[in-house]
């Protein structure tokens, strides 16, 4: 790999654009799909640049069929939105990140959300509606509703709902969940967007402490990630 | 599969060796059959000592790459390697799973 395809790889990295880096496994020949641009010393035809384009598309890298080219898809990172700063959230978004997740915190309660508490990790102390709406989740986002309190959590589900992130949960046990939902069928939601709330949030895997709760709720994320089927389902939780 | 910024972001390990004037070596594990560890983009940056970051496979064939980027850092060709093995022969070289992988090694210039 030349030195200035490695440079622009990992600044448009750093940029968090999606690309894809288009290797000819014969010759090692190389081109950067950047938007619209291409740069190397391999040069794709207008068929093959869609292909290249499809597999940046479904974030799937891959050797294209009948070819000796290599597209390795660099898609920016995952995000995942913890709305409620809460004890929990102090042990999902160490964790998040090492899986690969970009996390942005989301708590307008001062006394909550403070650097002492989420040290390297973005903040928001927007209303919930008014934080997801700028942060647009979009099918790479999960978005974790933690703080249990209505006014905060149902606002935030009302935005994510009409999104199309990939994940949605809410911690609450089966009674608050069943509220929740009454609540939000009041506030006009569809059955089908209540359904993709995985509440009671997270795998049934016993969890008891706050970080074993964040790992019952990452592990479902990485599930809904994977479209791997639901092994088990939540009981009555947290 | 997504890959990750941060610590643990291969290339930008790797540049930084090449930054410090070292020999490196990148490989790509560009196709896989079978259950193996590492999905397709997984990469390992090697250098000429031998020092490594990330990985191609869970361990298992690690060490038989890291001997093929040398030559790969050496000639500055790339090489298409492929790795796959049957269950009886697991312990021996290869992919304890029994599922096989291509791997390309190219230098970084």
């Amino acid at each position: 790999m030349k030195r200035a395809i490695l440079e622009a790889l990992q600044a448009a990295r750093a940029d968090k654009r999606p690309v894809a880096l288009v290797t000819n496994l014969e010759t090692g020949r190389q081109a950067l799909l950047d938007g619209d641009q291409v740069t190397g010393d391999l040069t794709l035809g207008g068929p093959v640049l869609e292909r290249v384009r499809k597999a940046v598309h479904d974030d799937r890298s891959a050797t294209l069929p009948e070819t000796s080219l290599f597209a390795h898809v660099f898609n920016p990172p995952l995000r995942m939105i913890v709305v409620g700063a809460v004890h929990i959230a102090q042990s999902l978004v160490p964790m998040a990140a090492l899986a690969g997740y970009d996390v942005t915190v989301v708590d307008p309660r001062r006394a909550w959300a403070t650097d002492a508490r989420f040290p390297d990790v973005t903040m928001t102390s927007e209303w919930p509606d008014d934080a997801l709406r700028g942060l647009g989740p979009d099918r790479r986002t999960a978005v974790i509703v933690l703080t249990h309190d209505p006014k905060l959590d149902d606002p935030a589900l009302l935005v994510t709902l009409k999104s199309a992130a990939f994940y949605v949960g809410a911690l609450g046990s089966t009674k608050t969940h069943a509220k929740r939902l009454a609540r939000l069928r009041e506030l006009g939601l569809s059955e089908d967007e209540l359904a993709r709330i995985h509440g009671p949030i997270g795998l049934a895997i016993g969890a008891k402490s706050p970080a074993e709760i964040a790992i019952s709720i990452l592990a479902q994320a990485t599930q809904a990630l994977h479209g791997a089927p639901p092994l088990v389902k939540a009981e009555a939780g947290s | 599969m997504t890959e990750t910024m941060g610590s643990d972001d291969v290339l930008a390990e790797a540049a930084r060796w090449l930054d410090d004037g070292r020999r490196v070596a990148l490989a790509t594990v560009v196709a896989t059959w079978g259950s193996s560890p590492r999905p397709v983009g997984s990469q390992l940056a090697v250098d000429a000592q031998g020092n490594m970051v990330g990985s191609v496979s869970g361990g298992c064939i690690e060490g038989a790459v890291v001997h093929e980027a040398g030559s790969v850092m050496e000639s500055g060709a790339p090489k298409l390697l492929e790795y796959g093995v049957t269950d009886e022969m697991a312990w021996e070289v290869g992919l304890a799973c029994g599922g096989t992988v291509k791997v390309f090694v190219e230098r970084l210039d």
